[in-house]
């Protein structure tokens, strides 16, 4: 007689975007696996078409409004790549900056308010702010100093209306950006506290073998703009990426997924910064990760919260470093003249590669646009890791697994109103 | 069970942007969240309440059947309904699709089209279901957003202006960038809520909230050409966010 059990979650908590996922197991054998996006979709890459060269940036930024700056800047690397632009080195570090805020901003949101719970067995931060008051308001100060910087550097932290093409629309002065010091010292010893409080949470063991995939920049830790590279000897430019990696369309979602030619699943996102980029972290991040028992490579996606958590710490030091190394440019902007022909941009949004394409005419019209979100890429990855998950942990019960499983996908930080919406989790046992 | 004010949080198309202004509160959060019974907001808590709520927050815009039906239930369980941002006051960027083959957006976008069940259009809540107040912006005002909701748990009139953004403008004694610099701006067209953002970055509006109540969008074409918009150029300024709010639709369309 086969045992058949049903569980069922009808809307996942705490995720960016609404999303469902049916698991199905036969006598304690995972039967299948899968991650259901049915987020309405809104065909951002349709309408860009016929639209100006400029105005990417203010469209895609509406794709997410937890990683707008993301979407800025991946935009505006391809439009400005193929009108053969580069902006001076004090607009590329301000944007750097902007990004910097960004990462803590999210990162913090992630770590405190949606990822956290799942460890100490709270349905959210306000419920987990009646017993650990201190806690919460450590990562509520964290926020608002990146969206402080998000809104002074970028005018709004949601959104910001700072960005164009070839640059900004107005740069801040020196002292302006000065006083950002003090709560980013602030910051940063609130994110120090941040790795040394995740560290001590009881991480289930997991370990993920799929390939892992990063921007690398030989001088920093790659935020905004970088080379494509992998743990197993990938190393292309953003317009390689096409020829690399492909997307499938299936019938349970309307993200797409995305797959490394004749290699498969990869992951994107903190796992694989850190393995791939960790030696290039501050001395004190470094230092943090290092107390926190952390080395890279770390494989384990329920450790991602400590690995944000470090990379927390290395946004506010590097913001500190940004800010203290900043001259302002001659110019927020340079021109951007159009050109006829295809631009590629890549960056590192929290959660991991952004990549977008674009094809324009002579005119600077948009003939034609591609936007693979971080979700995307590692939706994949995550119904993988979901099926191990499953399997390993099948003798709980089925509160328990229920749980486990969405703590899983929390993991990845999946943002689901940018790969599209709706996280309903149905385990079904037969 | 705490006799607090039930407060519901719901998402329809969109991109987050406009709840996660309410957890943007940062300062103002934990008071917020003491204050009210949080019964349904499934991006912060999965703790959830049974309804009827004293007031639902809708974000997000309707595109497929499901979310046509689900307003209604959304509707009925609420003692007050507030919409908040573009997606929801006026149908968001999503709406480009409602000038548009929607057939050939799908196309346009996945292999198999097939696999995708949507509406051929973007409309906002307004159109389905009664609402109670629009709040606007894309995103939203996080300040405003919290006077909304102070003022309907206290059951008086939110202190909204729905002015131009240009009033905003002169009283935060900003040049215009109009008269200054020649530089094309919704201002004169949009509503306030965002605090003249944009003139102080050096920039010109670009109407994120959509237009104030009755604008004279005939008379600002003109100095839009003027400043340097083609036709096409007006057409696109006005069929962003807010495409589908008429004023802005008659507008891009040359009416």
């Amino acid at each position: 007689m086969a045992e058949r059990r049903t569980l069922r979650t009808d809307y996942l908590a705490r995720v960016e975007g609404e999303g469902a996922m049916t698991v199905r197991l036969r006598n304690g054998q995972v039967e299948h696996v899968e991650l259901r996006i049915f987020e309405p979709p809104r065909f951002f890459e349709a309408f860009l078409r016929g639209r100006s060269y400029l105005e990417p940036p203010d469209i895609t930024a509406r794709i997410c409004g937890i990683c707008p700056v993301a979407y800025q800047t991946s935009a505006m690397n391809a439009l400005e790549s193929v009108c053969a632009v580069e902006v001076p080195e004090p607009v590329r570090l301000l944007r750097r900056l902007l990004y910097c805020g960004e990462w803590i901003e999210s990162h913090a949101l992630h770590v405190y308010m949606l990822h956290a719970p799942d460890f100490l067995g709270y349905a959210g931060a306000v419920e987990l702010a009646r017993d650990a008051p201190a806690a919460v308001e450590r990562g509520l100060a964290l926020k608002r100093t990146g969206n402080e910087v998000m809104t002074l550097v970028g005018g709004r932290e949601i959104h910001p209306i700072n960005v164009r093409v070839g640059g900004f629309y107005r740069a801040p002065a020196r002292r302006e950006l000065r006083r950002l010091v003090e709560p980013l010292e602030r910051a940063r010893e609130a994110a120090l506290e941040t790795v040394r409080w995740t560290a001590g949470f009881d991480f289930p063991e997991r370990e993920v073998d799929c390939e892992l995939v990063a921007l690398f920049d030989p001088g920093v830790y790659a935020i905004e703009d970088g080379r494509i590279r992998s743990d197993r000897g990938l190393d292309i430019g953003a317009a390689e990426y096409d020829e690399h990696f492909e997307e499938e369309h299936v019938e349970r979602s309307t993200a797409l997924y995305s797959r490394l030619r004749e290699r498969g699943t990869y992951l994107c996102g903190p796992l694989a910064r850190f393995a791939l980029n960790g030696a290039q972290l501050s001395p004190l991040a470094l230092e943090a990760a290092h107390e926190a028992g952390l080395d890279a490579p770390c494989r384990n996606p329920f450790r991602s919260i400590v690995v944000r958590s470090v990379e927390l710490v290395y946004a506010c030091d590097e913001a500190l470093r940004l800010i203290e190394a900043y001259e302002e440019p001659d110019a927020p902007a340079v021109p951007v003249p159009p050109v006829a022909g295809t631009g590629y941009g890549v960056s590192e949004a929290p959660r991991g590669l952004l990549y977008h394409r674009y094809r324009l005419d002579a005119e600077g019209t948009i003939l034609d646009a591609k936007i693979v979100p971080p979700t995307s890429q590692n939706q994949r990855a995550i119904e993988e890791d979901l099926r191990a998950v499953v399997g390993r942990y099948a003798q709980l019960d089925d509160e328990a697994l229920r749980g486990l499983c969405e703590q899983t996908i929390r993991n990845y930080d999946p943002c689901i109103s940018c790969a599209t919406h709706f996280l309903d989790l149905e385990v079904e046992r037969r | 069970m705490s006799g607090k004010p039930k407060l519901a949080v719901w998402k329809f198309a969109s991109c987050d942007g406009c709840q996660l202004s309410l957890l943007d509160l940062e300062d103002d959060l934990l008071a917020l969240a003491g204050a009210v019974e949080l019964a349904e907001f499934r991006e912060a808590t999965s703790g959830v309440v049974e309804g009827p709520y004293d007031l639902s927050l809708v974000e997000g815009s309707i595109t497929t059947p499901h979310d046509a039906a689900r307003i209604q239930d959304v509707r009925r369980a609420s003692r007050a309904l507030v919409t908040i941002g573009a997606c929801a006051t006026a149908g968001g960027i999503q709406a480009l699709r409602n000038f548009a083959d929607v057939e050939e957006f799908v196309a346009a976008v996945y292999a198999s089209p097939e696999y995708v069940s949507t509406l051929e259009t973007s409309t906002p809540i307004a159109a389905h279901v009664p609402v109670d107040f629009e709040l606007h912006g894309c995103p939203v005002n996080k300040r405003q957003l919290l006077e909304v909701v102070t003022a309907f748990l206290h059951g008086r009139k939110p202190g909204i202006p729905s002015t131009s953004v240009c009033t905003e403008c002169k009283r935060r004694g900003l040049v215009c960038v109009t008269v200054a610099h020649g530089t094309p701006c919704l201002g004169p067209v949009t509503h306030a809520g965002c605090g003249a953002l944009c003139p102080a970055y050096n920039r010109g509006c670009y109407g994120c909230f959509g237009p104030m109540e009755t604008p004279n969008t005939a008379a600002l074409v003109p100095l839009l050409r003027r400043n340097g918009l083609t036709e096409g150029g007006v057409a696109r300024v006005f069929r962003t966010f807010n495409v589908n709010a008429e004023p802005f639709r008659e507008a891009a369309s040359g009416g």
